[in-house]
């Protein structure tokens, strides 16, 4: 017997559920299929307990089923009941086996002999029923399983994790906790993973807790032991249980058998869709992960507009009431969404390589400015690190702040700001609209991950970025004419933390403009290699050599992972002839490091302390808190007095933090050039203010990521507080907690705020005016703020 | 860049404060009384309201001290001017009375505010001195650094007594169970413990393992090692907390004294204008 629906949908995740929440809505006659006994196998296998989170935030929900942020149990239990109140027609345990036919007439056999007929197809099987399989001999032993429920029904096995992802870490490290644990890492590091997530298995790894096989693949398998193909040769592992997390693929034989095409032979191919995500056979649509789209709420609004699109009805994508409104004006003109991003990726050229997918995203996150003519972009010395692209009008630079005269304009297609953002510092010049302008401006966020997943993007700017930094670093006044020929052979070169770019008595090999991070010079003194200067990005360092026509005379060692732009000396030389502010500068310096050099070998211990500091990673920093012992009382002033602006939550540890000679670095933030911290923030709630402040915004999640990434332990977890009593009434009558006392919470947690944890790190009291409270409240002059250039400067030493 | 509050803003504060000083003093040499100087003429009623209102003024130090993150001057500055002027003032109140001290409540309210700047004084040398001290003590530590110190010590002795007897056993086990570090008032102050069970058992093990021979010596030797080198790290932390229990101890002086004062002085105020 055969039964027949207008819309079949198979695989009930997000994606396919939504579609039948909006097919039951609409009272059509729909089956949805599901393999498993359950609704959403995927989620259903997350970690017990884990919190889901509903990317993108500003992306709307459109669908019959409700979705926020939560943890994994409640939002399935809301799926549940949202499918019995639909009354959506949900079949379980039922394994597709075979789609044939066509549209109008889909034949699905499913598993154990059903058959029913459909007029349209929507498939939303997603990758996780398809993980990527162990694929030694002896594989199939039944003590393998692809995916972890709860770590914790494990205890006392011996059980090897084969992958080096996030998955693979974070069950390794869960399990560790109560098993013998062993990792295999076909690499010899854990570059896939999230920086977390490396440092999380590092130290595991490190402390004996896991232990680790790296360049490892698994070669056979008998029921509990596997042998590794290791460098050396082979080695035997006794296991009780393998998991293997090696991520997942298409089901691709299952979709071809389908008559679907991909348009590639590479195993994560996608199948190409039409824009109402449409196969090449029609009737059959995909949707969800396997089309491409990893996210919950992208996959909800998708099984939304698929059933729309079956009905006949042209509905616009679910962002775009977002891009109306944020292209605003320009819409009543009479011009369409569509319109107006067909033109910006006609206008600016970095864009081009987008797919129309990647293209709305990436402008949902833009903001849109119409400067009118002398309006002001940015200015010089603003800490902002988003980037510009100019879609119609132009802009003019400001390029020397002391010379109003030198103006250099951009046009339609070309953008401004790159220097901000890969330096991570303050903007090197203003900028100015010269005449009504339509300008895209793209979040720091947005724009590192286009730059690291479309090539065309890094290649496109980097290329003019060269050209920037050297007017801007070098001189205003250097023509095209005269960098064409040091561009020609110029090289960016990346440099290491601790590696070095030059040693002392180097043959002089060019010049090198450090565009990112900050290096330390150092000679040889008494047989000792003394520091005796910190440069920091912006500077050039390496002329010395070649103006003296001599063998280096200092070492140069990057301080933090750093880029420079490497430049042959003869060419830079020629640099010096055309542009005289440049060659006074040079000379300038040149004289200065004589003076500073012959002063740093009587008072070592100047040099002493730049090393000690950079050793503390300072060298990155933008902003440090600085003790200085021989002054500071023990007061905790200063910590008393953050947690005052805070919410009863000190940010810094004064005590805590190494010490050298009488310079001591408490645990308190400094705002990195690039903050770790802001590598993976899942809600983007880590900015940077105008003025440099790195602060967390209230859309925290409390996942804890920066928490794991910053080096220097300066972010901590921590509840909402109770709110505090006056200070009489905390004297006279004893109510609640005092000043800065505040690390207990009041015994009523009913009026104490919910229970949840966000991140908390020093805003350097940004919305108090005035000034860090630390800094501020300290009574003896122990604590200041300074940036590493300030304090490293030759005249502060050797005060 | 750091800057000790003395020389803070160029010595502005100082400059201030000896200007008042120099103002105060000319005018009292200036000034020629019917009678003998005394606080009930123009000029001493102006010093007086002048060291009133300095008396108040360095008080709302204690208050200013923790309005955290308001006002425009750095709470250095209040500091500063604080110990500046807290220095006139006693120039200023000494003028005011004219050299007339007598056994009544006028000379209590003098006293009290005398004894206040002295204690005053004796904290800004603690405050400029000790910070020094100690950093050099802690030798890159903190004090967290060195208690887990002594406690690893103190576990690898239990280790090493094992092998030897029931004495060096008992002693290595008060030696851990006693040590104190801090404590009360005047052993926090002192700095040291004449009855540290450390100490003591350093001193026993010595004696004890003169006896000791073939591998009970080796031990003994070992144990001594420790021993001694947990003596100095606890020597160190007793000095660490001498050091912040003499930065803090003089407040407690201070504060209470100024309390005082105020009550004095507002009687002092009260009965002079009752009373005169």
């Amino acid at each position: 017997m055969s039964e027949h629906y207008k819309i079949a949908i198979i695989g009930s995740g997000p994606c396919g559920m939504s579609a039948a929440g909006r097919a039951a809505e609409h009272g059509i006659s729909h089956i949805l299929l599901e393999r498993t006994d359950h609704l959403s196998d995927t989620i259903y296998k997350y970690q017990k307990g884990k919190h889901v989170m509903a990317t993108p935030d500003v992306l709307p929900l459109r669908s019959s089923y409700t979705f926020e942020a939560g943890r994994r149990e409640a939002i399935l239990k809301t799926w549940d009941d949202q499918t019995a109140k639909h009354k959506v027609n949900v079949r379980f345990k039922s394994e597709v086996t075979a789609i044939k036919g066509e549209k109008g007439a889909f034949e699905i056999s499913v598993k154990g002999g059903g058959k029913i007929t459909a007029e349209n197809i929507v498939l939303g099987i997603g990758l996780q029923g398809n993980p990527r399989r162990l694929g030694c001999p002896g594989g199939d032993w039944e003590g393998v399983q692809y995916q972890l429920d709860d770590p914790d029904e494990y205890q006392g096995e011996n059980i090897v994790v084969v992958g080096a992802g996030d998955a693979a870490i974070e069950n390794a490290v869960a399990l560790a906790k109560q098993n013998n644990v062993y990792i295999v890492n076909r690499r010899d590091e854990f570059a896939r993973a999230k920086d977390g997530n490396q440092k999380l298995i590092e130290e595991a790894i490190g402390s004996g807790a896991i232990t680790c096989f790296y360049n490892a693949d698994p070669k056979s398998l008998t029921p509990g032991k596997l042998v590794l193909t290791v460098a050396d040769g082979e080695a035997v592992v006794d296991c009780d249980r393998i998991i293997a997390r090696l991520g997942a693929m298409p089901p691709r034989k299952f979709v071809e058998s389908c008559g679907i095409k991909f348009p590639s032979e590479d195993p994560n191919a996608l199948p190409e869709l039409s824009p109402q995500y449409e196969s090449n056979v029609p009737g059959l649509y995909i949707l969800g992960a396997l089309a491409g789209f990893p996210l919950i709420k992208q996959a909800m609004n998708q099984g939304y507009e698929v059933v729309e699109f079956i009905l006949g009805n042209k509905i616009k994508p679910a962002d775009e009431p977002l891009l109306e409104e944020k292209f605003g004006q320009l819409l009543s003109l009479g011009r369409t969404v569509d319109d107006i991003i067909a033109q910006i990726k006609g206008t600016v050229p970095i864009l081009n390589g987008l797919t129309a997918l990647q293209l709305r995203e990436f402008l949902i996150d833009a903001n849109i400015h119409f400067p009118k003519k002398g309006d002001v972009v940015f200015e010089r010395n603003d800490y902002t690190n988003s980037f510009y692209m100019i879609v119609e009008g132009g802009v003019e630079i400001l390029v020397d702040p002391d010379d109003p005269s030198i103006r250099v304009n951009l046009g339609p297609g070309e953008f401004f700001g790159e220097i901000g953002l890969m330096a991570g510092r303050r903007r090197s010049a203003t900028i100015f609209a010269n005449g009504p302008s339509f300008l895209l401006e793209s979040p720091r966020r947005s724009m590192i991950k286009l730059i690291n997943s479309v090539e065309s993007v890094e290649r496109g700017m980097k290329s003019v970025a060269m050209v920037r930094q050297l007017r801007t670093y070098l001189s205003p006044h250097l023509t095209n004419e005269v960098l064409q020929p040091v561009l020609e052979t110029a090289q960016i070169r990346q440099y290491k933390s601790g590696q070095t770019l030059f040693r002392e008595g180097d043959k002089e090999d060019g010049v090198y403009l450090i565009q990112k991070g900050s290096v330390t010079v150092s000679r040889e003194i008494g047989g000792r290699d003394v520091v005796i200067a910190y440069v920091a990005a912006g500077n050039y360092i390496g002329e010395m050599a070649f103006l003296n026509k001599q063998p280096r005379n200092a070492t140069i060692r990057a301080a933090i992972n750093t880029e420079t732009i490497w430049m042959e000396s003869e060419k830079f030389r020629s640099l010096l002839e055309s542009a005289e502010d440049l060659r006074r500068d040079v000379e300038r310096r040149l004289l200065g490091r004589l003076v500073e050099s012959e002063t740093m070998k009587a008072r070592p211990e100047a040099g002493n302390i730049i090393q000690f500091l950079v050793e503390q990673g300072v060298g990155e920093a933008t902003d440090i808190l600085l003790i200085d012992e021989t002054l500071c009382i023990a007061c905790d002033n200063c910590e008393k007095a953050c947690a005052e602006t805070h919410n009863g939550i000190s940010r810094l540890n004064r005590e805590a933090g190494p010490t050298y000679e009488a310079v001591h670095v408490p645990t308190s933030c400094r705002h990195c050039e690039h903050p770790h911290c802001m590598a993976d923030c899942p809600p983007d709630a880590i900015h940077r203010a105008v003025n440099g402040e790195v602060f967390i915004d209230s859309k925290c999640i409390g996942c804890g990521n920066c928490e794991r990434n910053c080096p220097y332990g300066v972010i901590h977890m921590a509840s909402t507080e109770p709110a505090k009593p006056g200070l009489l009434s905390w004297m006279m009558f004893g109510m609640g907690p005092g000043p800065g006392q505040d690390k207990k919470r009041k015994k009523d947690k009913k009026k104490g705020g919910d229970d949840r944890k966000v991140a908390v790190k020093c805003d350097m009291c940004k919305d108090v005016g005035g000034g860090p409270s630390c800094v501020r409240a300290c009574p003896t002059g122990a604590a200041i703020r300074v940036s590493p250039e300030e304090f490293f400067s030759f005249a502060e030493l050797t005060r | 860049m750091h800057v000790s509050i003395l020389f803070f803003r160029n010595f502005l504060y100082l400059k201030i404060a000896a200007a008042l000083a120099v103002v105060a003093l000319l005018a009292y040499t200036i000034d020629e009384p019917l009678g003998k100087p005394n606080g009930g003429t123009w000029l001493g009623y102006t010093l007086g309201t002048i060291g009133a209102l300095l008396i108040l003024w360095l008080t709302w130090f204690g208050i200013r001290k923790r309005r955290y993150g308001k006002g425009k001057l750095l709470l250095e500055d209040w500091m500063s001017g604080h110990v500046y002027l807290g220095v006139a003032l006693l120039v200023v109140a000494t003028l005011h009375s004219g050299m007339q001290f007598g056994w009544n409540v006028h000379t209590l309210a003098y006293g009290l505010m005398t004894f206040v700047i002295l204690s005053g004084l004796f904290g800004l040398y603690a405050y400029i001195r000790l910070p020094r001290l100690r950093t050099e003590n802690r030798a890159g530590m903190t004090l967290d650094d060195v208690m887990g110190m002594i406690a690893g010590i103190s576990k690898e002795c239990y280790d090493v007594a094992a092998r030897l007897d029931d004495e060096v056993g008992q002693l290595v086990q008060k030696a851990d169970a006693d040590t104190r570090v801090g404590g009360s008032f005047w052993r926090q102050l002192s700095g040291r413990d004449p009855n540290c069970a450390t100490t003591h058992a350093l001193d026993r093990v010595r004696e004890l393992a003169e006896g000791f021979t073939g591998t009970d010596a080796d031990a003994g030797r070992q144990l001594i090692t420790l021993l001694a080198r947990k003596v100095e790290l606890l020597r160190r932390a007793r000095r660490d907390v001498q050091l912040k229990a003499l930065l803090d101890v003089w407040l407690y002086v201070h504060i209470p004294m100024t309390i005082a004062l105020l009550a004095a002085l507002f009687v002092h105020i009260v009965t002079v204008f009752l009373y005169w």
